[in-house]
Order: structure tokens, then sequence, then C-alpha cells
């Protein structure tokens, strides 16, 4: 209950300082602090950046689940095709990249793709590109590294979700002449269904939030602000400048969006008669 | 049997094509740490030069040597430890005990406590880095180890007791009627007999909150804000990264400093892990 309570009253304080008007000022007790309602909200509403960095946000999530996606549930079909050493050469290999913290995964690939030093560019005669100028090379920099440390949480849970599923019934489906993509497809996908939507949620929840690595590759959000996500940019907002109210508001409205994406999935769990 | 062997053969060459490519997958997978534990044992002009080389024929301690030498990076590394540890600690343990009442015991919220325990994990705790930054300041808090602590046993519960459910879930409750008529008493039955059930789900658990306190940048950037004393490693590594003219051997020894801890965990725990995760999404 305490701890409840470490989370509970931060999300009310949050609520509270997104409705007033709360800057370096107010801080230092230099002026009072004054109740502004949805003053706030009404000026990043009417933010024209706020609106494109929500976009990218969203984009830029949806980009980063589908792919980590992909890739891990077909690294997780590829693990039950082949024998004991590859499996656990690409076992170690993923175990690895989910191990990596976030910083130095950041740092890591940015050295690869530096202009100068990096091998990527020499592997592919790019000469001295730089990856993080442009905002969607930046962005695919960023994603690369996300589906990087981020699939094998995915590939390691529906690896043994598929093991779990009994060994006749994907005999049966392959006797029957079924191709591996209609076995995934008509067989595997509906029995794996509930597992794919943890996965799925999970996913949404950590790319939505994206931080370290946005801010450690991009070095703050990208050359004026074009590779900023609206977790970066309420932290810019409320650590940088100082407009700390300003960055409540952003991280409220964030909150109401994943809550939004909470209820539709316990929705899911409850339409699939799943008890709590 | 003629049928059998034309079956044989037309899945041999896919079977070694799927090995091949799992191989060429886990080669690319495994590159970036490859790469990056390479460029912390190469010599200072080796890095710098324009035609890299996936190898290196001298390979020179100078990049860890400035790591360590850098004012106090066993203290950031200890700091980081201490964290990462007590976190992982408390929070099994208040996970343990928290599964243990929400799946054993019906009182009135439960559902409610259950939904919320979800969403609390949704919670961007970037946004909520303001709230308690000015809670951690008038606990005087401010540049201490406990304001990274008790927000990272806070955010890593839900989680943990979320998953931690389905373990206990598993275990039978005649097992816990059994105990009782043996004459266990209730803590008895919680620590000798569910305790050890549980264990793999725990060790599952701890890896994720293992590593978001030891992996966590966002808290120490904003709540360790002037005593250095107090750092941890995430801060300390990107004192050799300025966005001008990065150190990179310096960055990639710190990262190698950094990730080894972490793999050694993963790999000690990495059978429990796998398991304890078929075992959590079973249910």
């Amino acid at each position: 209950m305490v701890l409840g309570g470490l989370l509970v009253y931060p999300v009310y304080q949050l609520g509270l300082i997104s409705v007033f008007h709360y800057t370096q000022a107010q801080v230092s007790g230099g002026e009072p602090t004054t109740f502004e309602g949805f003053g706030n909200y009404r000026e990043i509403f009417s933010d024209r950046q706020f609106w494109q960095v929500l976009l990218a946000t969203v984009l830029f999530a949806a980009a980063c689940v589908v792919s980590t996606l992909t890739v891990g549930c077909a690294l997780a079909v590829l693990l039950t095709r082949v024998r004991a050493l590859p499996r656990l050469a690409l076992m170690l290999a993923a175990l690895g990249a989910w191990a990596t913290p976030a910083v130095t995964g950041s740092t890591v690939w940015l050295f690869l793709f530096d202009p100068d030093f990096g091998p990527v560019n020499r592997v592919l005669g790019l000469g001295d590109h730089s990856w993080t100028y442009g905002r969607l090379s930046a962005f695919l920099l960023v994603l690369l590294e996300v589906v990087w440390c981020s699939f094998p949480f995915v590939m390691v849970t529906v690896y043994a979700g598929i093991r779990a599923v009994p060994a006749e019934v994907l005999e049966a489906a392959a006797l029957d002449g079924a191709s591996q993509l209609r076995i995934w497809r008509s067989v595997l996908a509906p029995m794996l269904r509930p597992i794919l939507v943890v996965v799925t949620i999970q996913s949404v929840i950590w790319d939505f939030k994206v931080f370290t690595q946005i801010y450690v590759m991009t070095n703050g959000g990208g050359i004026a602000g074009q590779n900023l996500t609206l977790n970066v940019y309420a932290y810019q907002q409320a650590f940088a400048s100082s407009q700390y109210s300003r960055g409540s508001a952003i991280g409220v409205v964030m909150l109401l969006i994943l809550l939004a994406v909470t209820l539709a999935y316990l929705r899911l769990l409850r339409r699939q008669g799943e008890e709590l | 049997m003629s049928g059998n062997v034309v079956h044989r053969l037309v899945r041999r060459p896919w079977r070694l094509a799927a090995e091949v490519s799992a191989l060429l997958i886990a080669a690319v997978v495994a590159f970036p740490l490859y790469w990056m534990v390479l460029s912390a044992f190469r010599p200072a002009g080796e890095i710098e030069s324009t035609e890299p080389r996936p190898w290196t024929l001298d390979p020179s301690l100078d990049s860890f040597r400035r790591v360590f030498g850098q004012q106090e990076f066993g203290r950031y590394f200890l700091n980081s430890l201490v964290v990462a540890c007590s976190v992982v600690v408390v929070s099994a343990l208040i996970a343990f005990l928290a599964a243990t009442a929400v799946t054993r015991f019906r009182f009135r919220f439960r559902t409610t406590l259950l939904i919320m325990f979800l969403v609390a994990q949704m919670v961007p705790v970037e946004a909520l880095t303001i709230p308690l930054f000015f809670l951690m300041r008038d606990f005087g808090q401010l540049n201490t180890l406990g304001a990274l602590i008790l927000p990272h046993i806070a955010f890593s519960l839900p989680f943990a007791i979320w998953m931690l459910r389905g373990f206990v879930k598993a275990v039978p409750e005649a097992l816990e009627e059994a105990a009782y008529i043996d004459g266990a008493s209730r803590s008895r039955f919680l620590w000798q007999i569910l305790f050890p059930l549980v264990f793999p789900g725990l060790v599952a658990t701890s890896v994720f909150s293992f590593i978001s306190a030891w992996n966590d940048f966002l808290f120490a950037k904003s709540f360790i804000i002037s005593d250095t004393s107090q750092s941890t490693l995430p801060m300390a590594l990107l004192v050799f990264y300025k966005p001008d003219d990065p150190d990179w051997g310096g960055v990639m020894a710190a990262s190698t400093v950094m990730t080894v801890p972490v793999l050694v965990f993963f790999v000690l725990v990495q059978r429990r892990l796998v398991s304890g995760l078929g075992g959590a999404v079973k249910d």
C-alpha cells in the first residue's frame, strides 16, 4: 500500500501540476503558484509542434511494434526448426542483445553507424553519410536499436509458447499438407493468441515510451527537435525549459493514450472469457 | 518406403538452410556486442582509422585504464550495484507476498487492485519524473541513492506481481490444504513450500527489475543533479560521449564494463528464465 502510494500520489501530483502555472519562479518560491485550469492543455493542443511530435510518436511506436513482433515471431519459428547448436547460438546472441543496457546499446549502435569510424558506412560504401542528420534516417537508426534490444523478449516468450503446443497437432497439420505459413496462420497463431496479445501489449507500452534511445542517439531529440517523441518532449519541456506544468500536461495526455490501450486490452481479455 | 526417402531429401536442404540462416542471424545480432568489446580493446590509433578491420592485432587496455582512471568510476559501479541489488531483493520479496495475496485470498477490491497493477505499468515513467522530482526534493532525498531505489521498486512491482501471479496460481490449492492438515502454519507453508515452488518465476521477474534498475538513465539524470559521488554508471558513460568529439574507445570500454554484469546475470539465470516465461504465459 505504501508503494501503491508511491505510484498513485505522483499520478495525482502530475495531474495537479498540469493545471497550475508552474515554472522555475514557482519552484524557488519567487512567485505564488496560480491556478490555470486547462490553460496548459489548451496551450499544448494549439501548439503545432505537439501534434507533430504526437504523430511521430504514434508512427514510430507502430513501426517498432510491428518490426519487433515480426522479427521475434519469425525467429521463434526458426528456433523450432533447427538443431540444438544453432538454436543455442541464436538464443545466446538474443540474450546478449536483451541484456544490453539501453544506454550502452544506444552508444554502440551510434558507433556502428558513425560517419567517420563506423564499420557500417565502410561496408555499404556510404562515405561519411551521417545517419543522425536526416529525420527519417535518425528514426530508422533508433528503430533498429529498439528492435535489436526488444525482439528477444518476443522471441523467447513465443518460442516457449510454441514448445507448449503438442507436437501431434503440428504433425497432423504437416501430414495434411499444410505449408509452413499455413501452419503458422491456421494452427499456431490461434493457439498462441493469449501469448501474442500479452507480447503485443507489452511491446506497445514499451515502444510508446522509448526514452533513453531517442535521448542518447539523437542527442535529446535530434536537430531542432526533429526526432522528439512525446515523453522526450515532456521531459525537455519540464527539465530543460523549466515548464514543469506543460511537461506534466503532456504526461497526462500520454497516460490517457496508454490507458485507452490498456482498456482495449482488458476488454479483449474479458471477451476471451479469461478471469483476472 | 521410397516416399519417406523423398520426403527426407526434400526436408534436409530446408533444415540446412534454416540452420545456416539461424547462425547468420545470430552473428548479426551478436555483432554490435562483439564490436563493442573489440573497440574497447583496440589501441587508440586503430579506432580512429578509416579502414576498420573486424579484428585487432595488438589488444591494449588503454581505454579501460582511461575509464577507471576517470574520477571514481569504481564508485559509480558500486552505486549502480547497490541500487540494482536492493531493488531486486526488496521487489522480489514484496511481489511474492502480494502475488500470493491476490491469487490466494478473495477480498474486496481484488479485481480493482489487479487492474491497477496493469494500469500502473502503462504510466509513462518519464512523465512521473516531474512530480517524483518534487517529492524527492520535499523528502530531502535528491542526490541520494534512495531517490533511485524507491521509485525503481515502485515501478518494477506491478510487472513483477502481474507475472508472479501465474506461478502462484499454478501451485494446486490441494497442496496448501494438505500442508495445513499436516500441521504446517501459514508462514511455514508460505516460505517452505510455496516459495521454492515459485522460485523460477521469481528469477524471471527479478531479471526484469534488475535490468530496469541497472539500466536506468532517466532517474539518475533527473534526481542526482549535483552530488556526482552518488552518480551511477549510465551517467559515467556519457562523460565519455560528447556529441561533437566522442572518445569512442572510452565509451566502448565503459559500455563493456556496464554490460558484462548483466550478461553474467543473464547467463546464470538463462535456463530458468526460459522456463519461467513459458510458465507465466501458459496460464
